[in-house]
């Protein structure tokens, strides 16, 4: 048999790549499931999580990788240098893995003032020793002027797995629990109004942070007990919870009034016509956790530096399957699906 | 968070969902049009319709500006645009809509130079900024935006900037509640009216739609307490046997309107004849054009505009569901052909498009709840 008749169907139909692909909503998802995922891994159907799970001479090792391109460089709260290195951390510790060793390739713009440059190395290292990961090595290129955006930085990191746990879409149950780690779209906001083009200000700061210890505090209160994690990135927590729903075909019911929005982002949100679930966020994670041991994981991620805002914020159940519902106080509801493209926000 | 939370008190709202029950005439069904997008969104975006009798139906309107602007428009307003040393700014409402070629963000991609703008005033600024290059501001809405854009052109004249124009799409509700009355597939009973626009143009110029077309309308705002009080209204003016104009918004809607911003209106728009609205087809002095005393500031008057008409695709049936005759999942193409990432009709694109507002908010939650809400 030729290579050509085992080449599998691509069943990305667009022609051309457009901003949507890489917004981390379902634009992204159909370039990577219907152009990367069959060239590049065949036929495997396993759902595409934060972090490939490999096995080295038996050891089990999680690996990943990410790229970081955003602009202002600096926005309250945090830097490219600390998306960089936190976010791979985090995609390692929600795919069960503490982070061990991280290279870093730079592409630079000719003309980027090194003091620029030294400031976001400066924040890699400090977030690095934060986050307790080595960085192990590294590649530079650098394009004309004009052709970049000052500087992007791609992480990969590999992780190895955290003992006594077993996490996967698959494993989800209705009757679960969906918590998370604190308020959502802090980052999304901070990074908008960074921006200076809305004329807006808010007293509020990027969420970046490793997520690893409140992840690490979770595992240990609820184990096997922890079916799924996911950090809401690009495409917030509905884009997220939405691939969960779509994985385990379950239905997702979110409670309105628990989910947990800063005054500043809500505001921000009600003005520009944008849903804070489809904010991004650089320091939550969602986690579905057992019945069962839903309250002890709970107390236990509270009882964490920094998870002192987690909450409960929904369940698993049946139905709507594969979809996520939001119910109201008042006993109304409302699909929320997938972010489709950027988010924009609505003047007229 | 202050004016927001007090009209989404749930106590508050549970009362006015008993109270719209104790209301509507079990023996009777009530049709009633949110005229405006906004509100269409919010009665999805809050799920008001689960809190309504079966019987108290809600129409959706023609207030969703991006959603009447036919595709003919967009292709003229892109193909200026297109030109080398042109920028195009827009709302970020109009980004995804598409034209033949495809939309401002598709544009985009492919090199044009497309800017989101927050408002008429940030793309003078990018005129400002940019004296190399002309700035086309592609302006849409209803008289809730069209002040902004006024005042923009008077600013643009005082200061004698050269590399600024409007392409003005501009459009008067009034002209458009009157098409929906008098479609003779229409029946409806009263009308929620549109809070921001009631804003500028203050709520006398309802008064024909209650004491000549005989149906009530209530100004309404955009929370969920607003909108389920203005039903209460409403339904209270059916029992009464009256038919009036009445302004529950009074914390934002003067009953004159803003003097000033009608002002500014009257100083840079004149009515065009005739305007073409997707869905509804041509409608006489239903559109704003720019007087000749800022020509130079109006693209359409600047530069030669091909005037391109596009006929919607005949499956979609767009018409019918801004009309209100067809509800957005009765048309053949909606959740098929037409959905919110590949949308074929404008109702599809706007959060504020019923089809969008269904399809993000509803589609198939009645299938897919049944059994969800005993839980």
């Amino acid at each position: 048999m030729s290579i050509a008749t085992l080449a599998p169907k691509i069943r990305f139909r667009e022609t051309q790549i457009e901003m949507a692909h890489g917004a981390g909503g379902k634009a992204s998802r159909r370039l990577v499931e219907g152009l990367f995922a069959p060239i590049l891994f065949g036929s495997s159907t396993e759902p595409l999580g934060d972090a490939a799970h490999i096995q080295i001479n038996g050891t089990p090792i999680a690996m990943t990788t990410d790229s970081f391109v955003v602009k202002p460089l600096r926005f309250p709260g945090g830097s490219i240098g600390e998306l960089a290195i936190n976010g791979t951390v985090n995609d390692l510790a929600v795919s069960g893995a503490r982070a061990e060793a991280i290279v870093v390739t730079f592409v630079l713009e000719a003309g980027l003032p090194t003091e620029i440059l030294e400031a976001e190395v400066r924040a890699m290292a400090r977030a690095a020793e934060t986050a307790g990961v080595r960085i192990a090595g590294g590649d530079t290129k650098v394009v004309e002027h004009g052709k970049a955006d000052n500087m992007y930085v791609t992480t990969t990191g590999i992780g190895r797995l955290l003992s006594g746990v077993d996490i996967s879409a698959q494993s989800v149950r209705p009757g679960d629990k969906v918590l998370l780690s604190g308020p959502i779209g802090d980052h999304g906001i901070t990074i908008l109004l960074a921006r200076g083009d809305l004329e807006m200000e808010a007293d509020l700061r990027s969420d970046t942070r490793s997520v690893l210890p409140l992840v690490e505090a979770l595992v240990n209160a609820a184990g096997t007990g922890v079916r799924w994690m996911r950090d809401p990135t690009r495409g917030g927590a509905a884009t997220s919870l939405n691939e969960l729903a779509r994985d385990c075909g379950h239905g997702i019911v979110l409670f309105e009034e628990k989910l947990p929005v800063r005054d500043s982002v809500r505001g921000a949100c009600e003005l520009l016509g944008l849903d804070p679930l489809h904010i991004a966020n650089e320091g939550q994670f969602l986690a579905v956790v057992s019945a069962e041991l839903a309250e002890s994981a709970l107390r236990a991620l509270r009882a964490a530096p920094g998870g002192e805002e987690a909450v409960m914020i929904g369940e698993i159940r049946e139905r709507p399957a594969g979809a996520v519902l939001v119910t109201t106080l008042y006993g109304g509801s409302r699909l929320v699906d997938m972010l489709v493209g950027d988010p924009l926000p609505r003047i007229c | 968070m202050k004016f927001v939370d007090e009209f989404r008190a749930p106590e508050l709202i549970t009362k006015a969902g008993e109270e719209i029950r104790r209301l509507a005439d079990r023996n009777r069904h009530y049709r009633i049009m949110e005229v405006c997008g906004g509100h269409t969104h919010a009665i999805y975006r809050f799920g008001l319709k689960d809190l309504l009798p079966d019987n108290v139906e809600l129409i959706h309107g023609p207030g969703c500006p991006v959603c009447v602007l036919p595709m003919g428009r967009i292709d003229d307003g892109l193909s200026l645009a297109a030109q080398p040393d042109f920028i195009f700014a827009a709302f970020g409402d109009m980004m995804r809509v598409p034209g033949t070629h495809g939309s401002p963000l598709e544009y985009k991609a492919r090199g044009m130079d497309v800017r989101i703008v927050y408002s008429p005033a940030d793309a003078l600024k990018l005129a400002r900024n940019h004296p190399e290059k002309h700035v086309i501001f592609f302006a849409i809405g209803f008289e809730t935006t069209a002040p902004s854009t006024a005042l923009t052109l008077v600013r643009a004249k005082a200061e004698g900037l050269s590399n600024f124009s409007v392409f003005c799409n501009h459009v008067t509700i009034i002209p458009a509640i009157r098409a929906i009355l008098d479609s003779p597939d229409m029946r409806l009973d009263g009308f929620v009216g549109p809070g921001h626009v009631s804003t500028v143009i203050g709520c006398r110029p309802y008064d024909w739609i209650a004491k000549d077309a005989g149906k009530p309308v209530v100004v309404s705002g955009f929370e969920p307490l607003d909108i389920l009080q203005s039903i209460v209204m409403l339904l209270r003016q059916l029992r009464n046997g009256e038919t009036k104009v009445e302004n529950q918004y009074k914390r934002v809607v003067p009953w004159e309107g803003n003097s000033a911003a009608l002002r500014a209106m009257a100083e840079t728009f004149e009515l065009r004849p005739y305007f073409e609205w997707r869905g509804l087809g041509f409608i006489s002095q239903s559109a704003l054009k720019i007087r000749s005393s800022y020509a130079q500031w109006d693209s359409e008057q600047r530069f030669s505009v091909p005037g391109i008409r596009v006929t919607d695709p005949k499956a979609a049936q767009c018409g019918e569901v801004l009309k209100g005759v067809l509800k957005p999942a009765q048309c053949k193409l909606f959740g098929r052909e037409c959905t919110p990432e590949q949308p074929v009709g404008a109702l599809m694109v706007s959060s504020e498009g019923s089809c969008a507002a269904y399809y993000n908010y509803e589609h198939s939650k009645t299938v897919r709840i049944a059994g969800a809400a005993s839980n």
